[in-house]
């Protein structure tokens, strides 16, 4: 029998680390394991009894590149349990702050994380020697969206300002105007990164995916839609667990999330490209077409267009925002506390982001649970991999780790939400 | 639980020590959910407790681009972080980052996806570092979920903030 190894100790550039294991047996692959070592679960358990009001803050702790992701899902999960609905301006604010999480995450992974595995990179600091006005330029784009953060959150790391039933405290349009000025020229800068990325070189690469996204009757989805897919579901959010189940695996710690019937499903910028096209602004759609992709793009490698496609879309969407906004006449709508479950989706910058809580008439929490991005496409990166590594199988073994990282960061995985350390072994002859 | 510790970066925070003339920044790096991951903040919250007004202090996740756009404000920054080198637990390092690249045993190990190392060296290569830069690094044992510090860890945390003033000092 022939055996082949590849082992990559260290997988860098992913939010967090973890560990891949690829076995090749006579130029078949047999198994691929993505192991994740640590699990979301302490934060379940953590939560447990404390009040709903510190739920937002607590959750947005889980990962330090998307707590708005966190603070959003638990609120719209907490106002559901209360029977609150919160709209007009406060509504419009949440999409805001979105924008910049959007705008700072999407930022971070093209420029520094993604881009130099196409460009042949170590990382983005060898990049930076070559080409410091385009790393500057992605250095300036995340901090705009870092600035909407710190505006809205009341600080960029770990903000704060965020509550069930809206915000602490609102800005005026005159604290909004600055803000305006900055998104302009991220607007534009978004612009030339989609332009860039275009002609990077990819991989021929395409599956048929099951793609799971939010979808808004008039939006390109941020905090609010009925959960689809391209094969027919269309779910609000309280029925997710009747649809998605969460499996042990037992290389990892993580649970696998697998749609029943139908298994591995792709969350994500790509999902939410394909099937939210039509909800993009018409600058964003012609920016997509311009950079040689459709409504539907099936190339993985192709999620780096797509994450500049929605960082032009999210300065897009900021500013027309700030344009139509009014400060509220209260910051917050009232929260009547009851004893009740509720259910939130929202879009993190890498995938729908499930909460759900039980809370008892003084609204404590009685159980959460918590479905990140990251371990709902965890089983398609192992499957990508498979299929990499069976088509590539005769590329030298460090071409061959080489595109096995880069496929992995297709998905710009926050390992730290679902996991640890991440290291990479391909085991074949 | 967030609320009550009020130290991470706020704008107007910055802007008063900056008001105050105050020469160095120190930030404290880490995670306080991650065990010893938060040696970081524990020493940042100590140096603040001390009540200088000769340094502003701030505690942060450690996401690297952040930390540049920060530092790049500053005479001098002293930077506390957690780190697993494989030395023994409590183990603490001094690294001038301005003369060198740190150790590269000291380099990895962070939870953050664009870490303290990578920070620097990027800050050299876009010539975006603070005339002085320091790195304290401490080395942790349990990295795992949950508050629970190693005691070879919180034993050093007063330690390194002693030092730390002396160095400002």
């Amino acid at each position: 029998m022939k055996t082949k190894t590849i082992k990559i100790d260290y997988l860098a550039r992913v939010e967090g680390e973890g560990g891949v294991h690829i076995t090749v047996r006579d130029n078949r692959v047999r198994s691929i394991r993505l192991n994740i070592f640590e699990p979301p679960r302490f934060f379940e358990a953590f939560l447990r009894g404390r009040s709903y009001s510190e739920v937002p803050d607590i959750t947005a702790r889980i990962c330090g590149i998307c707590p708005i992701a966190y603070q959003m899902s638990a609120v719209h999960a907490m106002e559901d349990a209360f029977g609150i609905t919160v709209d007009g301006q406060l509504r419009a604010l949440r999409r805001l702050i979105y924008c910049g999480e959007w705008i700072e995450s999407h930022a971070l992974h093209i420029y520094l994380l993604h881009a130099p595995d196409f460009l042949g990179y170590a990382d983005g600091i060898h990049m930076a020697r070559d080409f410091p006005e385009i790393v500057q330029r992605g250095l300036q784009l995340k901090k705009v969206g870092n600035e909407i953060i710190a505006l809205l959150g009341g600080r960029e790391i770990h903000p704060i300002n965020v509550r069930v039933g809206g915000f602490y405290k609102v800005p005026s349009r005159q604290e909004l105007a600055p803000l305006a000025e900055r998104l302009k020229w991220a607007r534009e800068a978004a612009l030339e990164t989609v332009h860039w990325v275009a002609g990077f070189p990819f991989p021929e690469f395409e599956r048929d995916y099951i793609f799971v996204a939010l979808r808004h009757p008039d939006e390109y989805p941020f905090n609010e839609g009925r959960v689809i897919s391209n094969r027919g579901l269309d779910i609000d959010s309280k029925s997710y667990e009747d649809h998605f189940v969460e499996q042990h695996v037992q290389h990892s710690n993580a649970l696998h999330s697998i749609l029943k019937d139908q298994g591995a499903y792709f969350v994500g910028p790509l999902a939410r490209y394909n099937l939210n096209f039509d909800r993009l602004s018409p600058l964003a759609q012609e920016a997509a077409r311009n950079a040689g992709l459709g409504p539907l793009c099936g190339n993985p490698f192709q999620s780096i267009i797509v994450r500049s496609v929605e960082v032009l879309y999210a300065c897009d969407e900021a500013l027309r925002l700030i344009d139509h906004y009014d400060t509220p006449d209260k910051p917050a709508v009232d929260v009547q506390v009851r004893a009740a479950t509720g259910y939130g989706c929202t879009e993190a910058p890498r995938g729908i982001l499930y909460h759900r809580y039980r809370v008892d008439k003084q609204g404590l929490v009685l159980d959460a649970k918590i479905v990140p991005p990251t371990s709902q496409n965890q089983k398609i990166i192992e499957d990508d991999l498979g299929q990499l590594v069976g088509k590539y199988l005769d590329l030298p073994q460090e071409e061959l780790r080489f595109r096995c990282e880069q496929a992995v960061r297709n998905y710009d995985p926050c390992i730290s939400c679902a996991t640890h350390f991440l290291k990479l072994e391909i085991d074949r002859e | 639980m967030s609320r009550q510790h009020g130290l991470f970066v706020t704008d107007a925070y910055l802007m008063e020590a900056k008001r105050q003339r105050r020469p160095t920044l120190v930030i404290g790096i880490g995670n306080e959910w991650r065990g010893d991951d938060a040696a970081g903040l524990l020493v940042a919250r100590q140096l603040r407790r001390c009540g200088r007004t000769s340094f502003a202090v701030l505690e942060h996740n450690g996401e690297g681009a952040a930390l540049m756009e920060l530092w790049n404000r500053w005479d001098a920054v002293v930077v506390v972080d957690a780190v697993r080198s494989g030395a023994e637990p409590g183990t603490v390092y001094r690294c001038d980052a301005i003369s060198q690249p740190l150790p590269g045993k000291i380099r990895q190990g962070s939870t953050h996806a664009f870490s303290l190392g990578e920070a620097i060296e990027l800050g050299r290569a876009l010539n975006q570092l603070p005339p002085h830069l320091v790195v304290y690094a401490i080395e942790g044992q349990n990295f795992e979920a949950g508050d629970r510090l190693s005691s070879q860890v919180e034993g050093v945390i007063s330690a390194v903030a002693d030092r730390i003033l002396q160095e400002i000092h």
